[in-house]
């Protein structure tokens, strides 16, 4: 699993956000118009994809993409 | 493991009523468009009916059920077994049922009570009646499913607001010694209890002149102490990691392929979460029917409210092999397998508006 793989599922996922626009170091709550629903849509692409469950508490402790990205690949079994 | 199976039972009548008020959740402005048109979208839920302050459960039960009896036509004096499932009784107590057996002419010499579930309700209510009709002993059983969840959301909580409808069904149950066996998988994990909760107004917190101020539990969502609390993202995660698991034992306990079954109903809460099991478990979209974008979460009433208003017509005339899944408040979940054989099903009841204000409009802040 690569980076550049994750942040296209997640641009594809959210298709009215700008292809692109996502880095590993982007703050996904201010790129992503971060709101609950756009929460478990996150969530449901990880477990569809990765067969990953993210939390609340994961998220909180998330800030960049890349965060969610190590967090992700440290459970892919 | 409660990995159980009913010999000898099978449903052959069901009937839902829903109010006849419905609120269009484009209305909700609370929540700036935009996100209205994502919640509609991703959740699901675009129209729901709202039953107001003189409809209770009871009455869109047994106004199913009456109807339910008419087309059936069986008289109330056969019921020998009354069980009401619901969250929204009509007193702290006596147990509604008990008042339904009065009031809808069932004998004195049937057994009445009530089970407190929500979304697992459904496939609870058929195993418990189910157990309890398969010696014999009682040949007719009615189940009454259904919940007011209107009356417990706060306008003010976008959490929870724009996510209920209400509605009450009738199923009859009716023991046959050569019904096919259905078979259960059962759960429960009150570790996450909070996640969907009441907290004041039971025991544990008695009610306190506090109890009905309104106040800011977090930005953006205000209620009070008798309304309801949802977790989204938890109960999202327990039923991305519950629900499919739990069908797969089932189905690999009767040697069962996912496919081997017509239909799939699920417990209709939230679009994206049954997507995503229904991806899970590989089927095909035309096999899992939703209501949740005309009536929304109806709790433990949304399974058998999804049969009678998108499967009416192959429940009626054709023999089904069925999976039923309830998952939420409990947290408690359940799945069923069963099969259906031309049951009595008419079309989805309407409950005429009374004429009161919708509680919704009773906006108080009082922060």
């Amino acid at each position: 699993m690569i980076i550049e793989e994750f942040i296209q599922k997640i641009e594809a996922e959210f298709s009215d956000m700008e292809q692109g626009i996502l880095h590993s170091e982007s703050v996904f709550r201010e790129v992503m118009n971060w709101n609950s629903i756009n929460a478990l849509i996150l969530i449901a692409l990880v477990d569809t994809e990765y067969d990953v469950i993210l939390t609340a508490d994961d998220l909180r402790a998330s800030s960049t993409i890349n965060d969610l990205f190590t967090l992700v690949q440290s459970r892919i079994s | 493991m409660a990995i159980v199976n009913i010999e000898k039972v099978k449903i052959t009548g069901l009937a839902a009523c829903v109010p006849q008020f419905e609120y269009n959740n484009n209305d909700y402005d609370l929540i700036p468009p935009a996100e209205r048109t994502l919640l509609i979208n991703t959740i699901g839920v675009e129209k729901r009916r709202m039953a107001g302050s003189k409809i209770t459960t009871s009455d869109m039960c047994q106004k199913a059920a009456e109807k339910l009896f008419s087309e059936m036509n069986i008289s109330p004096s056969e019921i020998d077994l009354v069980i009401f499932v619901s969250q929204s009784r009509d007193y702290i107590l006596p147990c509604t049922a008990i008042v339904l057996q009065n009031k809808m002419g069932i004998p004195m010499t049937s057994l009445a009570f009530d089970i407190p579930l929500g979304c697992s309700g459904y496939v609870y209510g058929l195993y418990i009646m189910g157990s309890m009709i398969q010696k014999g002993q009682l040949k007719k059983g009615l189940l009454l499913v259904g919940d007011i969840s209107t009356m417990s959301t706060s306008y003010l909580d976008p959490s929870t607001f724009p996510l209920f409808g209400d509605s009450g069904t009738a199923t009859v149950l009716e023991y046959d010694p050569n019904a096919e066996q259905i078979f259960f998988n059962l759960q429960s994990d009150g570790s996450g209890w909070e996640a969907i909760s009441i907290p004041e107004g039971g025991t544990r917190n008695f009610p306190k002149e506090d109890s009905f101020i309104l106040k800011e539990v977090m930005p953006g969502i205000k209620r009070n102490r008798f309304q309801l609390h949802l977790s989204g993202i938890d109960v999202f995660n327990f039923s991305l990691r519950e629900v499919a698991p739990n069908i797969k034992v089932l189905l690999a306990n009767i040697s069962k392929d996912a496919n081997d079954f017509d239909f799939y109903l699920f417990h209709q809460a939230n679009k994206l979460m049954n997507e995503t099991i229904r991806k899970k478990l590989k089927l095909a979209p035309e096999k899992v029917p939703y209501t949740l974008q005309k009536y929304g979460n109806t709790s433990c009433a949304s399974i058998p409210l999804t049969m009678v208003s998108e499967i009416r017509n192959e429940l009626q005339e054709k023999n089904l092999s069925l999976i039923l899944s309830g998952f939420g408040v409990g947290l408690s979940w359940g799945s069923v397998a069963i099969k259906t054989d031309k049951i009595v099903c008419p079309e989805v009841i309407e409950y005429p508006n009374l004429g009161d204000k919708i509680p919704l409009f009773k906006i108080t802040d009082n922060t």
